[in-house]
């Protein structure tokens, strides 16, 4: 290791180094990305959910209409819960168009499905995020420091999975008051046991191996331990979970909004435009049709994308 | 084995107690005056004043928590504040049709999931397989709710006036009624928790209906509960196809598998007998923790098919702060939620000597 001081294993090392680079060293990243767009409905849910984004980022060039606002007196010949009308197939061009129809208010429903799709993506990333980070955190010291530690807090966990995780939310929210930010801590929280339990079992099996051992002799504190030698072994079955979680998030969200407790029931949000024309499923199907099919394809998507990335990252599938 | 129920039981202890104690804390957490929030916002104080005495709301929390927890010891979970009737009244009202329809889509799930997964697994990569996993892809995607509106606009408008055409909502159809068995049966003095479990039975309509010869009712309630059964029943379905089919690809991998063929068993044995035997020790499991999230699925399904049943109950307490009911109701769910935990880990224990100690 002295500098300047050529030794004799110099040139085979720089031989060596030569065919790693010609082999381009694996990474965890490219594999798994490799072995996800292997998969066929993989590829279905990664485009699905690209759709989405694409969706969500530009909705204001892709909405036909101001998703609040309605348009009794503001357009000819508007009618309330119309049934869709698009030019192009046939529809009288002297009656206005609307993609998807219009709402009970003279809304037109095109524009706040398109709207609805950033309200369920952020709340979903938002969410699981939130419970991602907390749960962590529960899991693991609950896991690295064991003892009463980990039981009092996996007892806890325990306590908040003792209910169905939708009442549970329903009632976080009541209690902290109904909103679109109050309904995403409260799908966190019923969260967090899922990721504490992910967590704390990746911790269990990782922290007695040799390489931990080693850098424990080496002097490195617990708390570094934990961050930099066991929490990247946790990782995989977190973002296989997480991506699975979101999808379970938007229907959540869905859910509460649909019973009408997160927040402003004229938001576009999908469970919300459901939850506010149920009762005209019999005249106007096609308000409840358009946001049934966006929350279905979501989570859909999150589904497809998280078991391909669970394929693809268990090693125990490896074929 | 017993050492082995017993410290399971041991363990639910401490959960169930957290359990009673988050119930009780989060009622009290809804914000808002209870009393103006219970009779309207024109009650007069005197008749709040005298309102926050009567259930004890004047009292500091740990004394309520006490007095609480002594209430429930002996039995009673408090007289609602909006019925003004015991909340284990409502409960014997309402219990039946969560019950009812929870036993009728885990039923559905059963009968059809299973099936369906073992098919798939033993064709694997056949279009019946794919079919099934794209069936099941969209079953656990589907919410519960867009599911029961569409199912209702199908068999309700669509198949109108023809023999698929089913009810969308309530438990019997107008005029058609199920005699209590206590009618029936003359036991209309009997009183006391024997007379409650009787109505309880009795509010279960397709087998009080059954059992005392109401063939017509008990057919009309069956027919109101198809649809709320399909719409609650599908997102289970399609979890159990999955973890059968997947469970059943792995032990026909193994070993004692081949050689269970190797010694001439014929397939129906081998995959029936030999193999769906040890496959189908997951899918116990995953039937137990969906009886659990079916109580989710619950309140939407009652929500849509306007029926008067627990999660529909508990969420209308909910809204009109009706702290009794949101205790009672919650407390109620949580533990039948840890029993059935309890139940699945012992009887995993039964099925798979590997978990005994």
């Amino acid at each position: 290791m002295t500098a300047g001081q050529p030794l004799p294993a110099s040139a085979s090392d720089a031989l060596l180094a030569d065919t790693v680079v010609a082999i381009r060293p694996a990474s965890l990243w490219r594999d798994t990305v490799g072995s996800v767009l292997r998969q066929r409905s993989a590829i279905v849910g990664v485009t699905i959910l690209g759709f989405l984004l694409f969706v969500a980022i530009f909705a204001p060039l892709i909405a036909t209409h101001d998703p609040y606002q309605g348009l009794l007196g503001k357009e000819e010949g508007v009618t309330q819960r119309a049934a869709p009308c698009i030019h192009l197939l046939g529809c009288p061009t002297d009656e206005p168009q609307h993609l998807f129809g219009t709402d009970g208010n003279f809304r037109d429903v095109f524009s706040r499905v398109v709207y609805g799709a950033r309200t369920s993506l952020a709340i979903g990333f938002a969410a699981i995020g939130f419970a991602i980070i907390v749960g962590t955190t529960i899991g693991s010291l609950a896991g690295y420091v064991g003892g009463w530690i980990d039981n009092v807090l996996m007892r806890l966990m325990d306590i908040v999975l003792a209910f169905p995780s939708l009442l549970l939310a329903i009632a976080i929210v009541t209690a902290i008051g109904s909103s679109l930010i109050n309904a995403l801590f409260a799908i966190g929280i019923v969260s967090v046991p899922i990721y504490a339990r992910v967590a704390r079992a990746s911790v269990l099996a990782t922290k007695e191996s040799d390489y931990v051992t080693a850098s424990r002799a080496l002097g490195e504190t617990g708390a570094g331990i934990l961050v930099r030698r066991i929490m990247p072994n946790s990782l995989t079955p977190l973002i296989v979970q997480g991506t699975l979680g979101i999808g379970g998030a938007v229907l959540e969200i869905a859910a509460l909004a649909f019973v009408g407790v997160a927040g402003d029931i004229s938001n576009p949000e999908w469970g919300s435009i459901i939850g506010l024309e149920r009762n005209q499923l019999f005249n106007a199907p096609h308000i409840i049709l358009a946001p049934g099919i966006a929350i279905t394809l979501t989570v859909l998507g999150f589904n497809l994308l998280g078991d391909g990335l669970r394929d693809a990252l268990d090693p125990r599938l490896n074929r | 084995m017993i050492r082995f129920i017993l410290r399971r039981i041991l363990v639910t202890i401490p959960v169930l107690f957290g359990i009673v104690f988050l119930v009780f804390a989060l009622a009290r957490l809804v914000p808002g005056d209870p009393c103006r929030a219970v009779l309207g916002e024109r009650a007069t104080d005197a008749v709040c004043d005298d309102f926050i005495v009567r259930y004890g709301l004047d009292q500091p929390i740990p004394i309520q928590f006490g007095k609480y927890l002594e209430q429930l010891a002996a039995g009673d979970l408090g007289d609602s504040i909006k019925h003004s009737q015991p909340v284990t009244e409502l409960l014997i009202e309402r219990l039946p049709t969560t019950v009812e329809l929870t036993i009728m889509a885990m039923l559905l799930a059963i009968a059809v999931g299973v099936p369906l997964g073992l098919v798939s697994a033993y064709r694997h990569n056949s279009p019946i397989d794919v079919g099934t996993m794209m069936f099941a892809n969209f079953g656990v995607s589907m919410p519960v709710f867009v599911l029961g509106l569409l199912l209702a606009f199908l068999f309700a408008i669509v198949f109108k006036d023809t023999p698929f055409s089913l009810p969308p909502s309530g438990r019997l159809s107008s005029g058609v009624t199920i005699q209590p068995l206590a009618e029936v049966w003359g036991l209309d003095d009997l009183s006391g928790p024997p007379r409650g479990f009787l109505d309880f039975v009795s509010g279960l309509y397709i087998f009080s209906g059954l059992i005392s010869g109401q063939w017509g009712g008990a057919a009309d309630a069956f027919r109101h509960l198809i649809l709320p059964a399909v719409a609650l029943g599908t997102i289970p379905m399609a979890i159990i196809a999955r973890i059968t089919r997947s469970s059943l690809l792995e032990v026909l991998g193994l070993d004692y598998v081949r050689t269970a063929r190797a010694k001439g068993l014929s397939e129906r044995a081998v995959v029936l007998r030999h193999a769906a035997r040890n496959a189908l020790l997951p899918v116990v499991t995953i039937v137990g923790l969906q009886l659990g999230a079916l109580l989710s699925g619950a309140v939407l399904t009652e929500t849509v098919f306007n029926l008067a049943g627990v999660g529909r109950s508990l969420f209308e307490a909910i809204s009109g702060r009706d702290y009794v009911v949101i205790q009672g109701f919650t407390l109620l769910i949580a533990v039948s939620y840890v029993t059935i935990n309890l139940i699945v880990d012992v009887s995993y224990g039964f099925l798979d000597p590997r978990i005994r100690p």
